[in-house]
């Protein structure tokens, strides 16, 4: 079954073509790689596919934007950053007409610190945390509200190597659950660890299909 | 102290404000509003002397002339590269006002003394029943809205991905801010009105690491600062914004030594 059905997809930005005709799907459970070099347009993909840009013409069918978790590659958090990683994470409970967190939502928050390895570090400050942990919580908060995709836009590249690998196995835990994630990333051998398909972008076309056939990178 | 009736009311409206000063101002130090709360409390500053001139009372005027332009300031600051050029054309344009309606009306030099440096232990019964009021809207519409403005306040691209609605919370925010810089004028008057609405949330921030615990310390800091204000005021009859300025400062400098010298050497 298909949670994002792009088909013949045109983003500009004024006469600046950025996306052409792109069509491609990611089924439900799939682990979706985006590899390309910079300005390809993976950035203006995925913000067209948040519904943050209209694009130009074609078909978006992607969940709505409480069934998808986003994880970016920055965020402007420094040392100061005053949130606890439980209270940063539980910044995405439900909306409600109330400001505290129900019994069931804490529980739910706690559960989603628990199985990403937050609990340890849970009531430190997030600006103090590394940079693992860092994009641990980021990805905690994503998947707080069960979504049915994820996309993670780079967030690997701050990382060191033995992180990526961790962050990435985390991943694939809840993609067993059925979840979908869409990995934009440089990193070829990442792409080929973690991936299931892939869709490569370059500039004057797309390839998609099933990750044994992601041809090697461009010199 | 408390027998008198001008001192009871300076107590209760200066708890009110306090209350309402530590809730909104978590915010505007998270959101990173201070230049524009200070912008607001001079446009505070035009709409009074506005009410001067036109013979209302300035909490109106206050009222009038901080909502509309917190909404203008919001609308024309989209672009945050841009946020900093147009608050100073606003305030600088307000001011202005403020001047030519001061020189308009028929009080000058009290009139503007009062608006600029609060005249907390001069209100009556009746402007005390109005903050109170005021003060109930602005804590009701911040609870119903709460997790949405927590969400966007503390991690807008996260909150931008989940779908909330970030111009809506924005312009409701700039309206309870607006509301806030009117009420608490009253007391500390429109030239130190970033004391109360800044200082003791960003001082809060170095002692606690959740939104809820920040709002309770912001709250005791601001009503620290505005009590024992006003009880040195009395006992010296010197300003009391003079005092809550101070005591502000103090309370953020001993938050800045703590973060210092005790969280950052663990």
């Amino acid at each position: 079954m298909a949670v994002v059905s792009v088909e013949d997809l045109n983003v500009a930005y004024g006469n600046h073509q950025v996306i052409s005709d792109l069509s491609f799907t990611v089924n439900e459970g799939d682990f979706m790689v985006v590899v390309g070099e910079n300005g390809v347009g993976k950035t203006t993909l995925v913000r067209a596919l948040l519904g943050l840009i209209k694009p130009h013409s074609g078909e978006i069918d992607v969940p709505t934007s409480s069934e998808i978790g986003y994880v970016p590659q920055f965020r402007n958090i420094d040392e100061e950053y005053p949130l606890s990683i439980r209270d940063f994470v539980s910044l995405n409970v439900k909306a409600a007409g109330f400001p505290w967190l129900s019994k069931r939502e804490r529980a739910k928050v706690d559960r989603m610190i628990r199985m990403t390895d937050l609990t340890a570090i849970a009531d430190r400050p997030l600006g103090l945390a590394s940079g693992g942990e860092k994009q641990r919580a980021y990805l905690a908060q994503a998947l707080l509200r069960s979504p049915k995709l994820l996309i993670l836009d780079e967030s690997t590249a701050s990382l060191d190597n033995e992180m990526k690998y961790e962050l990435l196995d985390l991943v694939t835990r809840f993609q067993q659950e059925n979840l979908s994630v869409m990995f934009i990333t440089h990193d070829w051998d990442l792409a080929r660890h973690f991936g299931t398909r892939y869709l490569q972008m370059m500039p004057n076309g797309y390839s998609e299909g099933p990750i044994n056939e992601l041809p090697e990178p461009e010199e | 102290m408390l027998t008198l009736a001008f001192m009871r009311h300076a107590f209760i409206a200066s708890t009110f404000i306090a209350v309402v000063s530590g809730i909104v101002g978590v915010f505007v130090v998270a959101r990173q509003l201070s230049f524009l709360t200070h912008t607001l409390s001079e446009i505070g500053f035009a709409g009074a002397s506005f009410a001067v001139f036109a013979g209302w009372p300035a909490l109106n005027g206050m009222i009038l002339f901080t909502m509309l332009s917190s909404v203008l300031v919001g609308q024309m600051s989209i672009k945050e590269s841009r946020r900093e050029a147009v608050i100073s054309a606003v305030s600088a344009l307000f001011i202005g006002l403020g001047i030519l309606f001061l020189s308009l009306s028929s009080q000058t030099a009290s009139s503007a003394t009062s608006i600029l440096f609060g005249s907390v232990v001069g209100i009556s019964a009746n402007e005390v029943h109005q903050l109170i009021a005021l003060s109930a809207v602005v804590l009701l519409i911040t609870l119903v809205v709460y997790r949405q403005l927590k969400f966007s306040s503390f991690d807008p691209i996260g909150a931008r991905v989940a779908g909330i609605n970030e111009t809506l919370i924005s312009v409701i925010f700039l309206l309870l801010l607006a509301l806030s810089v009117s009420v608490a004028a009253q007391i500390v008057g429109s030239l130190l009105i970033f004391i109360l609405l800044t200082l003791p949330a960003a001082s809060a921030k170095y002692f606690t690491h959740g939104v809820c615990k920040m709002i309770i310390l912001a709250i005791l800091f601001s009503l620290l600062g505005t009590w024992l204000g006003l009880l040195l005021g009395y006992l010296t009859n010197w300003p009391v914004s003079f005092f809550i300025a101070v005591i502000e400062v103090v309370i953020y400098v001993v938050a800045l030594v703590y973060q210092n010298y005790f969280v950052e050497a663990n």
